[in-house]
């Protein structure tokens, strides 16, 4: 594994309003890696996310990718810089086929219609599900055929890093298992993966490193396998 | 008796047509900006104007006019938008609906300052022979109108449903924070559609002063109303809502003013409108929106 830093986040300041939602939050994610993001409700998780991805702007702070300073771009323009985002609750477009929905996750990448094609033809190799339901409403889906989707639009762009809101939400336990062996594999395929999670022990157990953020502020961070181990963390996150 | 009554639908059709072809500039501007631009209605009087000074100042031929015209008030709505709605898209509904009023009554004042209060004739660039069918008459204006409006829903359907910038406007549409997410230009797609739907509004206001033969700086007020009310009537938001509750209102508001009163018809179709919210408030063909966790 290279040690080489994709996506570096330095002493973020997020706000709400008057709400000081994100206190100088700082972390990295190496080439290759899944790096998980762990935090009870609240702790600015998802903010954390949306910051990076461009709908919330910092105000302070710097997230840059591959080097590139990311703060004062927009959401489409950091899109195409090869950062894909799954967001809390899928957010599929219910109203728009399987097949469009992949469709508009391709909307940045330019090449030949042809190889757009090939592209959606990988997606559903990855989950056949989809292309047995490529022209259904995506509103139509289950809870677990949406996140495949979600996840599945979310490749569409090529990305290079993954930022996963919450896979697991509303899933039965054999699909969140099943959301994670995709997460594996995806992770496998080439993609680097930022992964936020309330469910602490399937994030930690997939992930090399973690980051524990509490009101705004990481409070913990290292390997997964250590965290795991903590006995701190093993109370207040894994339930043990 | 009938064949009266086949009139009025026929004239209702086309009223309805103008209003629908109005409405779905509103209904589009919601769905995607979530904003009811009221000056949607003063861009048809920007299009008759366009079309007067293309025909009746420089002697422009019809089909360059129109398509001048068409244009013209395509690039008023975009440049609206980024002026004056763009800079509050963050801002709450109320101080964007006052935007809007104003931008409203900038249009109007300032086609009163070019142009002046004095109503300006106009006559109708549409020469088509009335037909009559079965003892009806259908005058050449209703044709026209009713074949353009019916061409251009069919297009943009299509454009929407069929086309890749068709469904980014349906993603917008439906989840602005998603669309950013995977990458559409959102403002490129707001842009979009207050050209669409102002490129509508001027040829709904080209059909309008060919039937009404007459300019003054207010023509746009009345029937941008009524169009905002067959949007909401339709549920605002939807497109199909747009053209069936634009087609309603125009025989509702047709048949009370031959049958029941011409002073009462628009209190009757603004009633209409009540009865409607009342029962669905959603609109005839609107969605009710699932929050889903």
């Amino acid at each position: 594994m290279s040690s080489n830093k994709l996506l570096e986040v330095d002493n973020l300041n997020v706000y709400y309003g008057n709400i000081h939602a994100i206190k100088g939050v700082s972390l990295n994610v190496c080439e290759g890696e899944i790096v998980s993001l762990i935090g009870a409700n609240g702790a600015g998780k998802t903010t954390t996310l949306q910051t990076i991805s461009g709908l919330l702007k910092a105000k302070t702070g710097s997230v840059k990718f591959n080097g590139k300073e990311l703060t004062k771009m927009e959401a489409h323009n950091i899109l195409k810089c090869g950062i894909a985002q799954v967001p809390e609750g899928r957010r599929v477009f219910a109203n728009l086929t399987v097949k469009e929905n992949l469709e508009m996750g391709g909307i940045t990448v330019k090449d030949t219609s042809e190889n757009k094609k090939a592209e959606i033809e990988e997606i559903y190799k990855r989950f056949p599900r989809l292309e047995e339901r490529k022209k259904q409403t995506a509103g139509t889906l289950s809870g677990g055929e949406q996140q495949m989707l979600a996840i599945g639009r979310a490749l569409m762009s090529r990305p290079k890093i993954l930022l996963l809101d919450e896979p697991s939400m509303g899933l039965s336990p054999m699909l969140v298992k099943e959301i994670f062996k995709i997460i594996k594999d995806v992770n496998e395929s080439g993609v680097t993966v930022l992964l936020v999670e309330q469910n602490a022990k399937m994030a930690l157990s997939i992930s090399d490193r973690a980051y524990i953020l509490e009101t705004g502020k990481v409070s913990r961070s290292g390997d997964a396998h250590s965290l795991m181990e903590d006995d701190a963390i093993k109370k207040a996150y894994l339930g043990a | 008796m009938f064949a009266s009554i086949m009139e009025q639908l026929i004239n209702g059709l086309r009223t309805g047509s103008i209003y629908a072809l109005i409405a779905i500039g509103y209904t589009m501007v919601y769905g995607i900006a979530k904003m009811i631009n009221f000056a949607h209605g003063d861009v048809i009087m920007v299009g008759a104007y366009a079309l007067y000074v293309c025909i009746g100042v420089y002697k422009l031929p019809v089909l360059p006019s129109v398509i001048i015209t068409c244009i013209f008030c395509s690039v008023l709505g975009v440049v609206l938008e980024k002026v004056a709605y763009k800079p509050l898209r963050n801002a709450p509904p109320l101080a964007v609906l006052i935007t809007a009023i104003g931008m409203s009554y900038l249009l109007q004042s300032a086609s009163l300052l070019i142009f002046g209060a004095t109503p300006i004739p106009f006559s109708s660039i549409i020469n088509v022979k009335s037909i009559v069918v079965g003892g009806i008459t259908i005058s050449g204006i209703t044709i026209v109108t009713l074949i353009v409006t019916i061409i251009a829903m069919i297009i943009l359907t299509l454009f929407i449903n069929k086309t890749k910038a068709g469904a980014s406007m349906r993603a917008v549409s439906e989840d602005r924070g998603a669309a950013e997410l995977v990458g559409i230009n959102v403002n490129k797609t707001i842009s979009m559609t207050f050209a669409i739907g102002s490129f509508l509004a001027a040829i709904a206001g080209i059909l309008f002063i060919c039937q009404y033969e007459s300019l003054k700086p207010t023509l746009g007020a009345l029937p941008g109303i009524k169009a905002f009310v067959a949007a909401v009537l339709g549920g605002i938001g939807s497109i199909p809502g747009a053209m069936v509750g634009g087609v309603i209102l125009g025989i509702i508001e047709s048949l009370s003013k031959a049958y029941i009163s011409t002073q009462l018809s628009d209190a009757i179709v603004f009633g209409v409108l009540v009865v409607v919210l009342l029962v669905k408030p959603t609109g005839l063909l609107g969605k009710i929106k699932k929050e889903k966790v």
